[in-house]
This record gives structure tokens, sequence and C-alpha cells, in this order.
């Protein structure tokens, strides 16, 4: 290892990266541009679903009943519908998720305190938000029932014949309690994912991309016969990319704060300290991936396939592990992306300390060593 | 018609030449129906929950066997106190914790109002917003049965009972959804990504000019650039469509010749844009990160592929009009699970239609005046 030759390569390294002006420019303006997207676009809350309704009663109880979905926010009022058969087109054509079946006889049989079946025809297509759906429909009529039973107590405890039991004190006192992130802000949740999904994409892809661009160029054979060791080429071709990636983690946090007040309530050394060694094994996978491809293309596609697609599906970022079947489980085990982001939300959402995450920090440590091990082996068979 | 034919044939020369960009280019839709298939499952069910049940009564005893029959949450720890929950939660092996405090069966048999305590790791928030709706809702069932209702007064209280039926999809599996997401994510990518790559590269590596003084009109060039990847795509479609079918069983319900039809029309709208990049990018890095991160990306997440639309800010909604990824996941989830036809899918069609002429229109124009 000579440290003036490694600081030669990168010296190299950073012109050709501050030359490609548009792509540096990216790499710096695409984290804020991902954040703006996922802190004010999307969130996974299901929220005003379309409803349609038929009410076949149209009785005072029924109109409260309608109206009781209406008042949530999880419902939006689309339709009102005349005839069952207009129910399936309505499905069929998605102007509504869900249409509501009011039966006639609402009224009657729950002021006779029976029980009352009304239906809910729902498009199961999106099973996830169908599923969030039908719970809505459930706790929204649970909710009704228990207001007409407290409001139906109370009379009789006025009629004094309910031996004194009055309505308010049969119910009980629920109290939820969220711990961290209180107000179950999407944000919080998904920008440390976001951190991770940015990361791993400007430092595998940039890597790989730059150095199988000197291969298609020819260039890579010129520096092979001079004097750099493979080690020192790799050390002196990645650390531009390490530095583009601490900055724009430093950009996306900064903004998340100033834009959606998310905050970093563990310590900072221990969030650089990780960002660091994932870093390491990032830029030592783009090396690998580079000795496997020949073209651009191939680059392209390999980095997409093997780490954009496994950090947003099997990461945790947004689908939760307990659901996935266990061979699958097991292949999330090899991800540095997994690890990276359960330290991280241990770091930002709940400030807890090293000992939370250490096995995370030695996993991730162990993925650098043998990427970048394979890389160097791999690149002194390909310059042998 | 005999100088397209040359340049498809070259272009596909060029293809096979690499002898890795044509397995990864068919492996990757059917690696991603796996993953996507398996993997992508957002079901809330089986939620770790610690209880501590303090009470110990016939009563308690009930409330926490509601909570874990409803299917929603499976018992991680029990616990002796209040404290060791909130450790549970901090700790993470415990998303939510169930506390019932002493007194809970007494105060429930006298008809006095009893206390129920519920803790919830927001980290996850989308897991905690779910797990507490289910859990507010089995708290209100129990106030709704007996003893709450004393049983020697009668009284008359509507008990409302939703019969849920679910069309198209009834197992509500995320499967079902996402497989055919996957087939427009795929086509999408194959499209938008590899057709402006290989436009690019010819660009960079000086053959672009070459191709620009033989007797090839724009037209053809674009033509004969563009025909490969049609094909491929095709073949893409078949593959996942059997994929599909064999590993998870899943048909598409409405007809096969619409399906393609419409794919094709999507695939006018993503040619066109892959075009359009490969004309504002000099090198294929540069084009890869525009399609990727301008382009691909946002669409992917507004379009509704994982993420509702519905849920989005009134602006973003208006934004994903013009998103030809939007109305195709409409219309092959609509193929796929509703076996509509045309005649439910024809806003659809025509938006598609529509944003297909803007944009090829739109690049082929660009395209051609780069040329001269």
């Amino acid at each position: 290892m000579s440290g003036a030759r490694i600081v030669t390569i990168l010296v190299k390294e950073l012109r050709q990266v501050s030359r490609d002006r548009a792509t540096l420019v990216m790499l710096l303006i695409l984290p804020l541009f991902l954040l703006l997207m996922f802190g004010y676009a999307i969130s996974l809350d299901v929220r005003h679903i379309p409803l349609a309704v038929l009410n076949r009663d149209r009785t005072e109880a029924s109109r409260i009943f309608v109206q009781a979905f209406l008042h949530s926010e999880y419902f939006d009022l689309r339709l009102v519908v005349e005839n069952e058969s207009d129910i399936d087109p309505i499905l069929d054509e998605g102007k509504a998720l869900i249409v509501l079946v009011v039966p006639v006889g609402f009224g009657r049989d729950g002021a006779a305190g029976r029980k009352v079946e009304v239906q809910a025809i729902v498009d199961g297509s999106n099973g996830t938000t169908a599923a969030t759906a039908i719970g809505y429909v459930q706790a929204v009529s649970a909710d009704y029932s228990q207001r007409t039973l407290v409001h139906a107590l109370k009379r009789a405890g006025a009629g004094g014949t309910a031996g004194g039991a009055s309505g308010a004190r049969a119910t009980i006192d629920f109290r939820p309690r969220v711990l961290f992130n209180p107000e179950l802000r999407s944000a919080n949740f998904l920008v440390p994912g976001l951190i991770v999904l940015i990361l791993i994409m400007s430092a595998v892809m940039s890597t790989a991309l730059s150095i199988v661009r000197e291969k298609e160029r020819g260039t890579m054979e010129q520096l092979l016969v001079s004097p750099v060791r493979p080690l020192e080429l790799i050390v002196g071709k990645t650390v531009p990319y390490l530095v583009i990636g601490l900055l724009s983690a430093a950009t996306i946090l900064a903004a998340s704060r100033l834009l959606f007040g998310v905050t970093v309530k563990g310590s900072w050394l221990d969030l650089a300290a990780v960002t660091f060694v994932f870093l390491l094994g990032c830029l030592g996978f783009g090396v690998l991936l580079s000795t496997l491809s020949d073209s651009q293309q191939v680059a392209f596609l390999l980095s997409v396939l093997l780490t954009l697609l496994p950090v947003f599906i099997l990461s945790g970022f947004v689908f939760p592990f307990r659901n996935m079947p266990p061979i699958i489980q097991g292949v999330s085990y090899l991800l540095p992306g997994r690890y990276y982001l359960s330290a991280l939300r241990a770091i930002m959402v709940k400030g807890v300390g090293f000992g939370s995450f250490g096995s995370q920090v030695l996993a991730l440590a162990a993925f650098a060593v043998v990427t970048s091990g394979l890389s160097v082996i791999r690149l002194r068979r390909q310059g042998g | 018609m005999r100088t397209i034919g040359f340049i498809i044939r070259k272009e596909f020369q060029q293809l096979f030449r690499d002898k890795r960009l044509l397995p990864l280019i068919f492996v990757s839709p059917v690696l991603q129906i796996v993953l996507l298939g398996y993997a992508a499952n957002m079901d809330v069910k089986d939620i770790p929950l610690a209880v501590c049940d303090q009470d110990r009564t016939v009563q308690s005893r009930a409330l926490v066997a509601s909570f874990l029959h409803s299917g929603s949450y499976s018992a991680s720890a029990i616990l002796a106190d209040a404290a060791a929950a909130e450790q549970a939660i901090e700790r993470g092996t415990a998303s939510l914790a169930l506390v019932i405090p002493p007194g809970f069966g007494t105060a429930r048999a006298a008809g006095r109002q009893s206390v129920v305590q519920l803790l919830a790791d927001g980290s996850d928030s989308q897991s905690a917003a779910i797990g507490l709706t289910y859990a507010t809702l089995i708290v209100s069932r129990t106030v709704l049965t007996p003893p709450s209702v004393s049983q020697s007064v009668r009284i008359r209280a509507a008990r409302v009972q939703p019969m849920v039926r679910v069309l198209y999809n009834p197992t509500l599996a995320s499967r079902n959804f996402m497989v055919p997401g996957v087939l427009a994510l795929v086509l999408m990518i194959i499209t938008t990504v590899l057709t402006s790559l290989s436009i690019v590269k010819e660009k960079e590596k000086g053959t672009l000019e070459q191709l620009i003084v033989t007797p090839i009109t724009p037209g053809q060039l674009i033509v004969g650039k563009l025909a490969p990847f049609i094909i491929i795509s095709l073949a893409i479609i078949t593959l996942v469509l059997a994929a599909s079918l064999l590993l998870f069983g899943l048909s598409v319900r409405g007809s096969l010749l619409v399906l393609y039809a419409l794919s094709l029309l999507f695939m006018l709208t993503t040619l066109g844009l892959g075009l359009f990049i490969s004309t504002i990018s000099q090198t294929q890095q540069q084009a890869m990160m525009i399609a990727v991160f301008f382009f691909v990306m946002p669409m992917v997440i507004l379009s509704g592929f994982v993420f509702p639309i519905e849920s989005m800010p009134g602006v973003i909604q208006a934004i994903t009009y013009v998103f030809p990824l939007r109305w195709y996941f409409v219309i092959i989830r609509g193929l796929f699970l509703k076996g509509v036809g045309l005649e439910q899918l024809w806003k659809e069609s025509a938006a598609l239609a529509g944003i297909g002429l803007v944009v090829i229109a739109g690049s082929v124009l660009r395209f051609r005046k780069r040329l001269e």
C-alpha cells in the first residue's frame, strides 16, 4: 500500500466526478427530491376510502349510522346507490372500494334491540387496503352500537330501572399510549428507510458504474498494468463516493429536520459511525459488482436487482418481516440494508444506546470485510 | 422497410453478444415476482403482543383471549408488571403491550367503569396505527357483550353487525395485487431505461454519428432501435403470465388479447420516454440516473403500486394523472383480478393513448432535431 499512489487515483477520480457536473448535481439534489416525495406525497395510512351507500331503510337511525361513516376521516362518500344491480358495475369500474348496504328494517330492529346485519361489499384487489377498510367498517359499526347502548343504558338509568348502573360506567376506559412516535407519523418511520435506499443506490451504483465505464473505454487495462495495486485502486476509486454518500446522508438529515421535524433522538456520533461502516460495505459491493459486469447496462441491472429491490422489499422498509415466509426471512439476514435500517431506527426514533444495536454494527462490519476481500481477489485475478 | 429490418438485426446481434445482459433481462422479472409475491405483504397479522394481566379474573382472561384469537396479534411475552411491558417495547420484542390493571374483573362484574392500558411502539407507525384500530374494536366489542348489559334489565339498543363480502380477491392476499403490478414495473424499467441506455451508448461510442451519415432516415432509425425492445417486452409479458400461473396459480380473468393490446399502448409511452431521456443525456450514467430517479421511481411510488393514491395530497393526486403507469396499473389489475373488459377500461386506455401520442411526438421531434 502506498499513500502517494492512492492519492493519485483519488485525485483523478475526483477530477472525473467533478467534470461530470450533471451527475454530481444529481447525486446531491436527488436525496432532496426523494425526501420531498416520500415526506409529502405518500403515507401508508388508509384514509378517504371511496364509499358508496345503498340505504334501503331511510329511517332516522339508518341516516345516523351512515353519517357515522362519513364523520370518520376514513371514508369519503362517492355515490348514493339506488338499486342492488348497480353495485357490481360500481366496483368493476373502481368508482368505490366499498358499497355499504343498509337493509330494510335497520331502524325498527335496532330500536327493538335485535341484531341488525348491514352488508359491506368490498373490492378486495388490494388486499392490504381492503383488510384495513374492513377493519374500519367493523370499528365504526362497533362504535355506533356502543354509543346506542350507552344511550339506552342512560335512559334506563334515568327511568330508575337499571339498578343504578348508568351508561358511562359500564364502559371500559381504554387508554392507548404510543411510545417513541406518539403522533404515529409515517415520516418518522419512512425517513430512516429512505436514507438506506439513497445511500445504497448512490454508493453501490455509482461505484460499479464508474469502474465499468473505465472497462468499457479500455482505460481499466491501463490502470491495471500501471504499478497501482488492486487494493490501492479500490481505495482511490471509492473514497470520492464515500464522501458523496456521507454528504447525501447529512443533506437528508438536515432537510428532514427542517421540513418534517424528524429529529435524531440518539447520539450523532453513533449515527455517523454506523453510516460509515455501512458505506464501506456498499462500496465494496459496488466494486464486486463491477468485476461481474462488462457493460454499464449489465452493471445497472445487477445493482437494481441486488440492491434497490431487496432494500425496498426485504429490509423492513415498508413490508414487515413477520409476514415473510421463513426462507425469505433467512435471505433478508444476508442483506446489509436490514441491519443498517434497524440500527438507524434505533438511533433516530428510539434514541437508544450502542448496546441495543451492537450486533447490527458487527454484521455490517463483517459484510464490509467480505465484500472488499472478494473484490480485491477478483480484481487481482482479472489483473493477473 | 428493409433498412428497418437491418437495424433490428444489428440491435439483436448487439444484445446477444453481451452474454450477461439478455439472461438478466429475463431473470429479473421472475425474481421480482417471487420476491414481491412472497415477501411484499403488508397484512397486519401476528403483531407481537406482550400481555401483562395483573387482574387474573375470568373477565381479564376473556379480554386477553379475544386479542389473541383475533388473528391480528400473537403473544410474544407474558409479563408480571407494567414496567416490563415498556421495556419489551424498547427492546423491540413486542410492538404492542396490553396491560390489564387489578380490579378490572370486579369493576366489569359490578357494571362500573374499568380500565385497560395499551402501549404501542410508534417507530413502526403503520403496524401501530392498525394495531390500535383493531385493539379499539376488540375493546368496544367487549363493552357490548354481557355482563355490561345487565341481564335482568331489558335494554333496547341496536347491535350492528357488518357482514362483509369480498369480491375479486376473497382471501385478500397481497400477492394477487402485487404480481400484476410487478409486470407493469418490469415493462416500465426495460422499455424506459434500457432503450435510453442503448441509444446513449451509441452516442458515447460515436457510432450514432456513423448511423446518421448513412442513408437511414431518423424515422427508420427510431423504429429500428425501439422495435427490439417491444419484441423483448412481449416475450417478458408472456414469461410473467406463465410464471404467475405456475408459481401462484394466478391467471388473467379478462381477455389476453386486450392485455397484450393495452400493454403495447403502454409501451408506446414508456419507449417514448426512453427516447426523450436519450436526447437529454450525454453519458449512460446520466441517462440511467435521470431515467431511474426522475422518471421510474416517482412514477412507481406515486402511481399506486404500494402507496394508495387516495391518501396523497390533492396536488400530487393531480400530478399522477399524467403518469402512464397509473392508468396501466388500473388496466392490468382490472384484467388480472376483476376480469373486466374494454367497456370498463376505455377511460384508462384513452388516457394512455393520449399521453402516448404527446410523448412519442415530442421525443421524436427532439430526436430528429438532434440528428440534423
